[in-house]
C-alpha cells in the first residue's frame, strides 16, 4: 500500500506539511495525490475513531447475520445494496461461511434495532432468516485499541 | 604494631576507579528530574513489543520453560541465528560452536573484549560512539584510542583516520555501523578497505551491528560478508533494536570456534545463559518477526524523513542518516556549545536531546536526537527547537 495511505490510515488529521515531511515529497504533491485518491474512489471518506463506551449518548450496535436468497440475475448484489442504504446500517460484508451478510448496526435503544430487524429487514423479498447480536464492550476498533497499552514508561534519557 | 585500616573506596579496584563517571550521568539526572520533557534522548524504540513476541515469551513461562538452557543457547534459537546470518549476511556461522547467545550486546561486548585483550593492548574505536566501548575497554584492561569521525564524511570511519592511531600494540579495531550517536553507516567500499586495514595491520575485528536492521537505503553492509575477515571478526548483534526488545536482553556473538569457545570460558561462569524466556522470544521473532521489522523499519524511516526536513529548515545543518534512529544536527551556527544548546533547551522548553560531547570529544557542536518517540512528540519538539532559536 502507498506509505501515504498508511498515515491517513494512522491518522487522517495530520498536516500536509508533516506527510510531505515524512515521506520526502512537496505539499502540492501529498495534495494531489488525496484529490486523486478521493476522485477514484479509492479514498471514501475521514472519520474519527470513536470508543463507544467513553461516549454519553452511544449507540446501542449490534452484528447480523443475515442468510439471503441470491437471484438469477444480480447474485447478491441488488438486495445487498437495498440493505446497505438504511442509514441504520454502518458497516455490511459479504461473508463466506454459513450465512451470507455480515451488517453492523446501530440505533439509539435496544429496541430500535430490535425494531429495525423485524419491521424492516426480516420481512425484505429474498432475506432467509436474521440472528442477531448486540455488542456489548469495545475492544477494539478499525485496528484502534480502546484502552491504550500502557503509558511510555521508558527512561527520559539513555544512551 | 598500628594499622590504618582501609576505607570501603580503598577497596575499589585502581583501573575502575580511574574511570570516571559517565560524562552525561549529570545531564541524565537533571532530565529524570523534571516533567513534562519532551525527550529525544532516548536510545531505545518506541514500540511494544510486537504482541506474538510477547505472547511466545507468556506462554513460555505457562509451560514452564523456565529452566536453564545451554550455555551456549538453546539449539533452536542457534539454528535460526544461523540461519538469519545466512539469509541476511550471506555468512555462514555453525550453530554447534559458532554462534553464542548473550544477555544483550552489551554482555557480548565485555565478553569479546576480555577473550582476546592482554593487559595494554590498545584498541581502536571511532568517536562520536555509544557511551560504553570506552569503559569496557578499560575494565577489560586495554588502551581505548579514539579514532574521530567527521561531518564532511557523513561521519564514517576513513582508513585515512585509523592509520594516523594504529600502532604495533593495537589489536582490535571496533566498529559500530550503522552508528549510535550518528546514524551514520558504511558503504561497500568502507567495509572493504576496513578489512584492507584490519588485515594490514594483523588485527581483530568486533563489529557491533545492532542496528542493521535499521538501514533505510543504501543497502547494508556487514563486516560478516566479507569472507577474509571471517578468522579475525567477532560480529555482535542483538534483538532490542530490530524487535524493540530491549528488556528483555538478548543479544548474540558470531565468530569462530576457537574465539566462541574462549568467550564461552567467561559467559559460562559470569551468565550461565541467557534469560530462557528472552530466548524463546527471540526465537519468535527470528521465525515469525519480518513483517514487524519491515513496518517499524517504514515508521522510523517516515520520522527520519521528518525530523532531517525540519531541523535542516531551522537552520540546523544535519546530513540525512542512512541508519539507527538518530540524527546529529551541528549548532554551531548557534554560537552555542552542544552542552549549552542542550541546557538551555531543556530548561527553558522542556526539550531533552544529548550533548554530543557526551559521545567523545568530537562529538563537540553536535547533539544527538532520537528520532524514536511519536510523531505528534517531535512535531512538538521541533516548534519548540524553533521557538527556541528564535530568542537566541
Amino acid at each position: 500500500m502507498d506509505p501515504l495511505l498508511d498515515l491517513l490510515k494512522k491518522n487522517a488529521r495530520e498536516p500536509d506539511a508533516v506527510l510531505a515531511k515524512e515521506l520526502g515529497v512537496t505539499e502540492h504533491d501529498i495534495r494531489a495525490r488525496i484529490a486523486a485518491y478521493q476522485a477514484e474512489g479509492v479514498i471514501r471518506g475521514f472519520q474519527a475513531v470513536l470508543n463507544p463506551d467513553r461516549l454519553a449518548d452511544a449507540d446501542v450496535r449490534a452484528v447480523i447475520e443475515l442468510r439471503i436468497r441470491p437471484e438469477r440475475e444480480g447474485g447478491f448484489d441488488r438486495i445487498a445494496s437495498r440493505i446497505s442504504r438504511f442509514p441504520q446500517v454502518e458497516s455490511m460484508f459479504l461473508m463466506s461461511g454459513g450465512f451470507d451478510l455480515l451488517l453492523f448496526v446501530k440505533g439509539q435503544s435496544l429496541q430500535e434495532v430490535a425494531n429495525f430487524v423485524s419491521a424492516r429487514l426480516a420481512p425484505l423479498e429474498g432475506v432467509l432468516s436474521t440472528a442477531t447480536h448486540f455488542m456489548l464492550k469495545t475492544y477494539k476498533d478499525q485496528g484502534v485499541l480502546m484502552e491504550s497499552e500502557p503509558h511510555d514508561d521508558r527512561l527520559q534519557v539513555c544512551p | 604494631m598500628t594499622t590504618v585500616s582501609k576505607s570501603a573506596r580503598d577497596f575499589i579496584a585502581p583501573h575502575l576507579r580511574d574511570i570516571p563517571k559517565s560524562g552525561i550521568r549529570d545531564f541524565f539526572d537533571i532530565v529524570a528530574s523534571r516533567k513534562d520533557v519532551i525527550s529525544l534522548g532516548i536510545g531505545e524504540p518506541d514500540f511494544q513489543t510486537p504482541w506474538h513476541i510477547r505472547e511466545k515469551a507468556i506462554a513460555s513461562i505457562e509451560n514452564g520453560a523456565t529452566r536453564y538452557t545451554s550455555n551456549l543457547g538453546t539449539p533452536e534459537l542457534r539454528q535460526a541465528l544461523s540461519d538469519y546470518m545466512r539469509r541476511s549476511f550471506s555468512a555462514a556461522y555453525d550453530p554447534v560452536s559458532e554462534i553464542l547467545v548473550t544477555v544483550g550486546v552489551s554482555e557480548a561486548f565485555d565478553i569479546a573484549l576480555r577473550a582476546v585483550l592482554s593487559p595494554g593492548d590498545e584498541v581502536l574505536y571511532h568517536e562520536p560512539c555509544f557511551v560504553a566501548y570506552a569503559p569496557l575497554i578499560r575494565m577489560a584492561h586495554g588502551v581505548p584510542v579514539a579514532v574521530d569521525t567527521f561531518r564532511k564524511d557523513n561521519f564514517r570511519l576513513t582508513v585515512a583516520e585509523l592509520e594516523k592511531r594504529v600502532t604495533p600494540r593495537t589489536r582490535v579495531l571496533l566498529l559500530n555501523f550503522p552508528n549510535n550517536p550518528t546514524g551514520a553507516t558504511l558503504d561497500k567500499e568502507d567495509t572493504e578497505a576496513l578489512a584492507d586495514f584490519a588485515l594490514r595491520h594483523d588485527l581483530l575485528v568486533i563489529s557491533d551491528e545492532v542496528y542493521s536492521e535499521l538501514t533505510y537505503e543504501g543497502g547494508r553492509h556487514s563486516m560478516a560478508a566479507i569472507p577474509r575477515l571471517r578468522d579475525r571478526l567477532i560480529f555482535l548483534n542483538g534483538f532490542s533494536k530490530a524487535w524493540s526488545m530491549t528488556g528483555f536482553r538478548l543479544g548474540y556473538v558470531c565468530a569462530p570456534a576457537p574465539l566462541t569457545d574462549a568467550m564461552m570460558k567467561i559467559h559460562q561462569y559470569c551468565m550461565m545463559c541467557a534469560s530462557s524466556i528472552s530466548q524463546t522470544a527471540g526465537l519468535e521473532a527470528l521465525r515469525q518477526g519480518e513483517p514487524d521489522v519491515v513496518a517499524m523499519r517504514e515508521s522510523y524511516n517516515q520520522r527520519r524523513n521528518f525530523i532531517v526536513a525540519s531541523l535542516n529548515e531551522l537552520g540546523l545543518d544535519c546530513f540525512m542518516p542512512r541508519g539507527a534512529f538518530y540524527v546529529f544536527p551541528s549548532v554551531q551556527s548557534t554560537g552555542l556549545t552542544s552542552h549549552e544548546f542542550a541546557m538551555r533547551l531543556l530548561n527553558e522548553y522542556n526539550v531533552a536531546c544529548v550533548p554530543g560531547t557526551a559521545f567523545g570529544a568530537c562529538g563537540a557542536g553536535f547533539l544527538r536526537c532520537a528520532y524514536a518517540t511519536g510523531i505528534d512528540p517531535l512535531k512538538e519538539a521541533i516548534d519548540r527547537i524553533g521557538q527556541f532559536l528564535r530568542t537566541l
